[in-house]
């Protein structure tokens, strides 16, 4: 099926959402995967759509007033979760660098990265990510971690995000 | 009252089946089960019942009615190979079940055969006090446990009152993919 991705980014407002995903609706796109969040005081929204043309989107979201809009067409694209699902966390004083130094020991150690947020509050900056790792990869990846963590000045932890299936 | 120390799957004398697992979303998932008779025959073959089909679904330590398309308070637990067990009661099955104390309220991340691509973050009671009967004789039962048996046991009353974990998860961001495990 015809898949479009969809960002929409303006002022955090009362009624945003609703006013996004009711245009969609009304171009007859049915939202399937999407993350919408507070950045900064902006209100993003990141979205995987199906079921209307790029065109008609586009149309629909033309009249909401203040708000960056792109809409792309993309190929359908298997999930494919595999591994071990871990968790990194990182904290310090915030400095430029620090995603693309944590991201690049993880992406070496073979662990994909399925979901990260950052934070920066006043000095102190936070970043979390869950990172599917090959099997076997986490000792490894801990120690390269807490080597590229020192170099940075902040703090960092891997740990297993398992879960239990009742 | 009593504490499951004599009891088994056996002693409801009847073979149990295994039955299909239903998904969500499934309206029988979402509706609170009704009160059973615990004496009542078809009770008892539905226990046998869950106990089969849990035993046959690799990973599963336990089984409520509406997974199995019947809306009822009757489920099946047996944590027996679980790591984090600590107090242990092997299995069983219980009907009407009612937790009447919870505290130790702790975070952890868990997954449902009726929601099988999806896990989420759910806060539990370590420890909890169940209040029961059983299938087949109606003894009420009075059960204090912990640690992973307690989450099972909140687990699967969930069940009975029509809820999946997806209706306790702590926060927008604490659904995920599940993942194929290597």
């Amino acid at each position: 099926m015809n898949e479009l991705a969809i960002t929409v980014i303006g002022p955090d407002r009362t009624g945003i959402v609703a006013e996004v995903t009711g245009a969609l609706a009304g171009a007859g796109a049915n939202l399937s995967d999407s993350t919408m969040t507070r950045l900064g005081g902006h209100f993003t929204m990141t979205l995987i759509c199906t079921g209307a043309a790029a065109g008609d989107v586009e149309k629909a979201l033309a009249p909401l007033s203040g708000v960056i809009t792109a809409v792309r067409a993309v190929e359908p694209s298997g999930s494919g979760e595999q591994g071990e699902p871990y968790l990194v966390s990182v904290h310090g004083a915030d400095r430029l660098g620090i995603v693309a130094a944590v991201t690049r020991v993880v992406a070496a150690a073979g662990g994909n990265i399925t979901d990260l947020t950052t934070r920066l509050t006043g000095p102190l900056y936070v970043l979390v990510a869950e990172v599917d790792l090959p099997p076997g990869a986490s000792d490894d990846l801990s120690v390269r971690l807490e080597r590229t963590a020192q170099e940075l000045g902040v703090e960092v932890t891997l740990r297993r995000a398992e879960s239990d299936v009742l | 009252m009593n504490d499951l120390a004599d009891w088994k799957p056996e002693l409801l004398g009847v073979d149990g089946r295994v039955l299909p697992v239903v998904t969500a979303p499934a309206e029988v998932l979402s509706r609170p089960g009704t009160e059973v008779d615990p004496t009542d025959p078809s009770i008892v073959q539905l226990a046998a019942d869950l106990v089969a089909t849990m035993r046959t679904s690799p990973g599963c330590v336990g089984l409520a009615a509406p997974q199995v398309g019947v809306g009822v308070q009757v489920f099946a637990v047996d944590v027996t190979e679980h790591p984090k067990t600590a107090t242990l009661h092997g299995a069983f099955v219980l009907c009407n079940a009612r937790v009447v104390e919870a505290n130790r309220w702790r975070p952890g991340r868990e997954g449902c055969m009726s929601v099988p691509d999806l896990t989420g973050d759910v806060k539990r009671a370590g420890r909890i006090v169940v209040e029961a009967v059983l299938p087949g004789t109606g003894t009420a039962v009075h059960l204090v446990t912990d640690a992973f048996e307690a989450r099972a046991l909140q687990h699967e009353i969930d069940h009975c009152a029509g809820k999946l974990f997806l209706d306790r998860v702590a926060g927008a961001h604490a659904v995920y993919q599940r993942k194929v495990y290597l």
